[in-house]
């Protein structure tokens, strides 16, 4: 466990140092303010039947940053290791390789989570200015930043695969947006699909992100797409490892 | 502390290591040699737990590196080829995270990384960024990362790669001093280097082990030992029969030179023919320019065994 704190230490450090960090943090609390700001907009023109945690988390403007931050935080994880040589001196130190793996995912998890932390402000802000609750239930926000918790640790996983596959930061990049870019899209098939059945339409249930976030948001937590999520970032994970032990022997 | 039995690496397309087995004892160290690409790095890559055998066995201190990984490396310090560092860190700041990440107690950590830090000359680089550091003293502080858990056994490759000839001396006093209480193995370029420090020398070539003993027996096998080099004023008549019907010449060769010719005997590497040439010179009333002696090095040892297949 302590090796695993150190390792964990490791990467939250290596975030904190790295210059791109601060620039994706920078953008992402401007992207998500103006998102913040655009959700309420879109509720002051006209009656609306949604909360503003549903508003702020179900907007074009959400989705469009939320995809892209997963390349820039993962991108650097395993590929920088293989490029520089260090992963030598870190596998050949006293640590397993889950050790490795899981310090690294949960790494980019809590730098993830760091970028999301100031919108809860947001919420908090709303209701010291006008004294009106951002949600109906505690379970609305309870909901929202589970599933995005939940999304997160699934791409984040989707990025640290992709790095472990290459030397160079960009190819991950480039694979991780794919990667989530797939699954975000076919979870939109539902909405372009002009008649599916309704075997096709509970499959593609599976990877709506919006439908979920939609569901979530309103505090509708559903055990389907929590077990979906956990279990899809552990296959992930497991195929981390195997690659990353892959390449490492083929040095 | 090392034993290595019917060791074999292959990769697609080719065998980096072909069947090798050797033993380093407690204390010893051996200086492990070869020419770029005989799988040098790759045995110690196997030994340090990076890599996985295609076939045989490792044991470090008693423990499979490969079944036993954890234990084997936690009693093992390992300088990679190259010194990767994670070039974002302070140096004390990375010796100590090494240290964390090698089992020191939290306890101790600040102390054996104070020790290392001064072992290798590095007490005024502490608060450097690794990137900003030069290769010498990157190479130092990869040395210092290996000892930071006074592992009984070092694996360094290439040790003084980078370094000045003052550094080097540096690091080979360091390593002869850790040698009463740990087992070296040291991959090196620098054959001097090997003779002054390692008990013992391993060369290896295209995958296979060449030979394996003290720097002194490997000296005294070579064909070039007893090689005499004689010159003579003149040509005389006869010179290179009287030459070889010296007991212990096995042949001579003759060259010619502007003044005179030049006579390689080669001989048998216990015997000690110089008097008899002298003798032969002054019977046959030879004018003799220069008589010698040659000493193999152990770089024409090292040629030798790794030249050709």
């Amino acid at each position: 466990m302590r090796t695993f704190i150190t390792l964990l230490g490791r990467e939250i450090k290596s975030f904190l140092h790295s210059p791109i960090a601060y620039v994706v943090l920078f953008f992402f609390l401007i992207a998500s303010g103006f998102n913040f700001y655009s959700g309420l907009s879109f509720l002051n023109q006209s009656a609306s039947e949604v909360t503003v945690v549903e508003a702020a988390f179900n907007t074009v403007l959400f989705w469009f940053p939320f995809v892209l931050v997963f390349p820039l935080i993962t991108m650097r994880t395993y590929a920088d290791e293989f490029r520089m040589g260090t992963i030598e001196t870190l596998a050949t130190a006293p640590v397993s390789d889950w050790q490795i793996v899981l310090s690294k995912f949960f790494g980019a998890l809590a730098f993830y989570i760091l970028l999301w932390a100031p919108s809860f402000l947001y919420f908090i802000a709303f209701k010291q200015i006008t004294g009106k609750e951002a949600a109906l239930a505690a379970g609305a926000y309870g909901g929202s930043y589970l599933l995005l918790v939940l999304l997160g640790a699934f791409y984040v996983s989707l990025g640290c695969l992709a790095s472990a596959l290459t030397n160079e930061q960009i190819n991950a990049a480039i694979m991780t947006f794919v990667a989530i870019f797939g699954f975000f899209v076919t979870g939109l098939l539902g909405f372009i699909l002009s008649s599916p059945s309704q075997a096709v339409r509970d499959v593609i249930a599976y990877f709506s992100a919006v439908e979920h976030m939609a569901d979530f948001s309103r505090g509708i937590i559903d055990s389907r797409p929590v077990i979906w999520y956990l279990s899809m970032t552990s296959l992930v994970l497991f195929i981390n490892l195997q690659v990353f032990q892959y390449r490492k022997w083929r040095a | 502390m090392i034993e290595v039995v019917n060791l074999t690496k292959r990769y697609p397309g080719f065998t980096a290591v072909r069947d090798i087995s050797f033993e380093v004892a407690k204390g010893e160290i051996v200086g492990f040699l070869g020419p770029n690409g005989a799988g040098k790095s790759t045995t110690m890559r196997i030994l340090s737990g990076y890599l996985p055998p295609t076939s045989g066995t490792v044991r470090i201190a008693g423990f499979d590196v490969f079944e036993q990984s954890i234990q084997a490396r936690s009693h093992i310090g390992y300088l990679p080829e190259n010194t990767p560092m994670y070039h974002d860190m302070r140096v004390h700041e990375y010796l100590r995270y090494r240290a964390a990440l090698k089992g020191v107690e939290s306890s101790q950590i600040k102390e054996r990384v104070g020790d290392v830090l001064e072992m290798c000359d590095l007490l005024e680089k502490e608060r450097a960024i690794i990137g900003t550091l030069s290769k010498g003293q990157r190479q130092r502080v990869g040395l210092a990362d290996a000892m930071v858990h006074d592992p009984d056994l070092l694996i360094l490759d290439e040790p003084t790669i980078g370094l000045d000839p003052n550094q080097i001396r540096q690091v080979r006093e360091l390593i002869k001093n850790l040698a009463s209480r740990r087992t070296v193995l040291v991959s090196t370029h620098i054959l001097p280097e090997v003779e002054i420090m390692c008990s013992r020398v391993i060369v290896i070539h295209k995958g296979r082990i060449r030979a394996s003993d003290t720097a002194d027996n490997l000296l005294k096998q070579h064909r070039s030992a007893g090689e005499v080099r004689l010159e003579l004023d003149g040509q005389p008549e006869n010179a290179r029969e009287i030459l070889a019907a010296i007991r212990g010449v096995k042949d001579v060769s003759e060259k010619q030179l502007n003044s005179g010719a030049l006579y390689q005997l080669r001989t048998d590497a216990d015997s000690e023919p110089i008097s008899a040439v002298l003798q032969a010179a002054r019977d046959n009333h030879w004018q003799v320019q220069a008589i010698e002696r040659k000493k193999p090095t152990l770089e024409d040892v090292f040629v030798d065994l790794t030249q050709g297949d």
